[in-house]
């Protein structure tokens, strides 16, 4: 079929589904409004996977552009709507749309009990269509205008329980600290453009191929670059700007594995990745990027380590695990960043189902010290969330292991890495390995800690386990796509690393000789291994065969403990340090500058024009006499100027 | 004798000064009179009285040009449009007010 058509469905079917059931809004029929938009969604799925069949193939192009019509064209600005699937968004779009798909499915069984349903699925499609033009555009603009788009989505998505003022609040704090991202992200555009004359991702890359690269800090490209990365930073919830992320798990938890794990919080890797050639310019930059990563790494699996609120566990480990990507397109590793993030979209939208299934069945309740036990109540649940723990934590041969593994390595041996890079690495997994498993401790073994007598938990309808168990499939066996080459050597017929051979021709590689050989390779593989294996046995320790023991440790240390507690009292320091003296400045600058100056400016032209008009109004009386007397003394003025010229006329008015 | 000629020999400033003077009395008549039906008939003079300038102008023109006089006949057209027109506001006027003072038009201010 011809491109224009297969991109056409692509993106305008979550379009329609949005518009039919923003239409039906007010219908609580969640059946109907569920299969509309799943179908929208599946149909998007079908488009993506027939596009992507064009890429393979002897003499496949590398990339399927389609070009609909011209946006804007304003000086050199040339702006088309134009889209493109090449190796890097292929990838991209099968992940949203796939994954989008099993969640939009996952939402029906989930949002059954829910006032308005019709309005929940318009969103999430059309979330999903913001997200296509992200992932498709094929200039920065189009790009952005999805990165808005699924900004508004999220906002709209977190408050979607709007009553509950703490969940509207986190909608807006979500949307305000986008915001600042965003802000970022648009100095880096305008950076590129005035740099390169060009918003369109082929002309970028074309153009910035034979460039130098950049030594400095100064230099226009690491500008650029680190402007876009303060727009990565926002929605990727990278320190500084992550705050956001945990306080967005108020919305409904499919709209936390969609949104909040799988598909957008990845969009600023997925344009660090888009831009690689460009980034690989700027080494100062990547360092910068690199670093920020791994801080955010350890930083979020730390606070993890103390919380109860399941589905905050997992926003900070989301927060880590996109810190992971950012440490491997740090370290210029782009494509082990796109690995991670496709691995992570299968594992992170299983446990967040997973904890939805759980939710839902405990009635709304998400203290994981009021749960324990469920293994016996949910087993489908636990069979899975199994499988995404395995995944997270690393073990061999589920896909968190090839992808963490990758990033790891790539930390250590790229000409960018550095061996504390690396070692902050491993302790951000190790820490994973360490609250994934107190979280499984906590949810589904030991003793039941509610009351049997009164919750009933009961298995999640098919409607939700279906994409629980397609999820841990994908989550199982989806490292394969990236085997490690000291691995493949040693498999029966030698698989290679297909991942990295699919995505050589589309991203940059740093410069510069790797270090470290293949024996060094498998003993950090080892030791990565065998550090997050001590660090779940320990949790497993900690809390199921001494649940005492948390309690004496938290007793022992209780500085560190009230630290990792209170989320390292980051929010109360924006709050202390930022906002509230941006709020009292504002309000300052109201009472002093707008009421004194600004008002009483407007104030007084007001005032003149009302006096013009009051001085005026006495000429109308409405005695047409009179009228006729002030015509005929001006046409006599007129005649007068015409005739006499304009110095008698002022000889007339005693000039 | 100066006095005689200026009187006997009517040439185009005679013309031009009989038309001011009409024009005037005219005008002085839309401003001072307060009968509609009088400040009508002024304003017919103040019509005529230019009608008088185009006929003059038009006779002493040293090309013989017609187009002053064809420009009476659109005058006195228009005149009369505006006599029908302002009549009709007078008999309005005197239905409503049995009068037909000009001052009952400030009765149409908004």
């Amino acid at each position: 079929m011809q491109a224009e058509f297969l991109f056409a469905i692509l993106l305008l079917a979550p379009l329609i589904g949005f518009i039919i059931n923003g239409l039906r809004w007010k219908s609580k029929n969640y059946l109907l409004a569920g299969s509309i938009a799943t179908g929208a969604v599946a149909i998007s799925f079908i488009a993506a996977v027939l596009v992507v069949m064009k890429l393979f193939g002897a003499d496949a192009p590398k990339a399927v552009t389609v070009e609909y019509f011209k946006w804007m064209a304003v000086g050199g600005l040339e702006v088309p709507v134009a889209f493109v699937i090449d190796h890097i968004s292929a990838l991209m779009v099968l992940v949203v749309t796939g994954v989008g798909t099993l969640i939009h499915l996952f939402s029906i069984g989930y949002m059954s009990h829910d006032e308005r349903p019709s309005k929940y699925f318009a969103y999430l499609n059309f979330f999903l269509f913001n997200m296509l033009l992200l992932i498709l555009g094929e200039n920065l603009l189009l790009m952005f205008v999805g990165w808005e788009g699924v900004g508004l989505c999220s906002y709209l998505l977190i408050g979607f329980w709007f009553s509950d003022k703490e969940k509207a609040a986190a909608g807006m704090k979500a949307f305000v600290t986008n915001r600042i991202g965003d802000a970022g992200f648009l100095l880096g555009i305008f950076t590129i453009f005035f740099l390169l004359g060009t918003v369109s991702f082929d002309e970028i890359i074309s153009k910035v191929a034979g460039m130098p690269v950049e030594v400095g800090w100064s230099g226009p490209i690491t500008l650029a670059a680190l402007f876009l990365f303060i727009g990565a930073m926002g929605k990727s919830a990278q320190i500084p700007l992550y705050v956001w992320l945990p306080d967005a798990m108020a919305g409904p938890t499919p709209v936390s594995a969609l949104i909040h794990a799988a598909t957008m919080v990845t969009a600023g890797v997925y344009m660090i990745v888009r831009l690689s050639p460009l980034f690989i310019l700027a080494p100062n930059a990547l360092h910068v990027v690199a670093v920020v990563g791994a801080a955010t790494a350890v930083f979020a699996a730390t606070i993890g380590i103390t919380q109860f609120d399941i589905k905050k566990v997992l926003a900070y480990s989301t927060v880590s695990q996109l810190g992971f990507m950012f440490l491997a397109c740090g370290v210029g590793a782009f494509g082990a960043a796109m690995f991670h993030l496709v691995t992570h979209a299968f594992f992170k939208a299983l446990m967040f189902l997973g904890s939805g299934s759980v939710i839902h069945a405990m009635h709304e309740e998400q203290d994981i010290r009021k749960m324990g036990g469920l293994k016996k109540y949910l087993p489908i649940t636990h069979a899975t969330f199994v499988v995404g723990w395995i995944a997270i934590i690393g073990i061999p041969p589920f896909a968190g292991f090839f992808s963490k593994d990758e990033i790891l390595w790539k930390a250590f041996s790229s000409p960018l890495g550095h061996k504390g890079l690396w070692a902050a690495g491993v302790i951000g997994a190790a820490c994973t390995a360490f609250y994934m498993t107190r979280l499984m401790a906590l949810t589904f073994w030991g003793k039941p800690r509610f009351d049997e007598h009164k919750t009933h938990p009961h298995e999640a309808p098919p409607s939700m386990a279906i994409p629980l168990i397609v999820l841990a499939i994908l989550s199982a066996i989806g490292g394969f796509m990236g085997i490690p080459h000291v691995i493949g050597e040693i498999l029966p017929g030698h698989p290679g690393n297909w991942l990295e051979h699919w995505l050589a021709g589309s991203i940059a590689a740093p410069a510069g000789e790797a270090h470290g050989s293949a024996i060094m390779e498998w003993i950090l593989m080892g030791i990565s291994v065998s550090i997050a294996g001590l660090a779940a046995l320990l949790a497993f320790s900690f809390y199921v065969i001494e649940p005492d023991r948390p309690k004496q440790w938290a007793a022992r240390l209780p500085g560190l403990h009230r630290l990792l507690e209170n989320k390292y009292f980051v929010d109360e320091f924006y709050f202390e340090r930022i906002i509230n003296p941006l709020v009292s400045g504002s309000k300052a600058l109201w009472a002093f500058v707008d009421v004194n100056f600004i008002d009483r400016a407007t104030f007084v032209v007001g005032d003149f024009v009302r006096g013009m008009g009051s001085t005026a109004r006495t000429l109308q009386t409405g005695n047409m006499q009179q009228y006729a007397l002030y015509i005929s003394i001006a046409i006599a003025l007129m005649f007068v100027y015409l005739l006499e010229g304009p110095k008698r006329l002022a000889e007339l008015f005693g000039g | 004798m100066p006095i005689n000629d200026a009187l006997l020999n009517v040439g185009l400033s005679h013309y031009l000064i009989l038309s001011a003077l009409l024009f005037t009395l005219g005008l002085l008549g839309v401003l001072l009179r307060r009968n509609v039906i009088v400040i009508l008939m002024s304003i017919e003079l103040m019509l005529n009285a230019v009608n008088i300038t185009f006929v003059a102008f038009s006779r002493y023109s040293p090309t013989a040009n017609m187009d002053g006089q064809a420009m009476v006949f659109f005058v006195m057209t228009i005149a009369a449009a505006e006599a029908a027109v302002g009549l009709a506001l007078a008999t309005t006027i005197f239905k409503k007010f049995r009068e037909v003072n000009i001052r009952y038009f400030e009765h149409l201010k908004g």
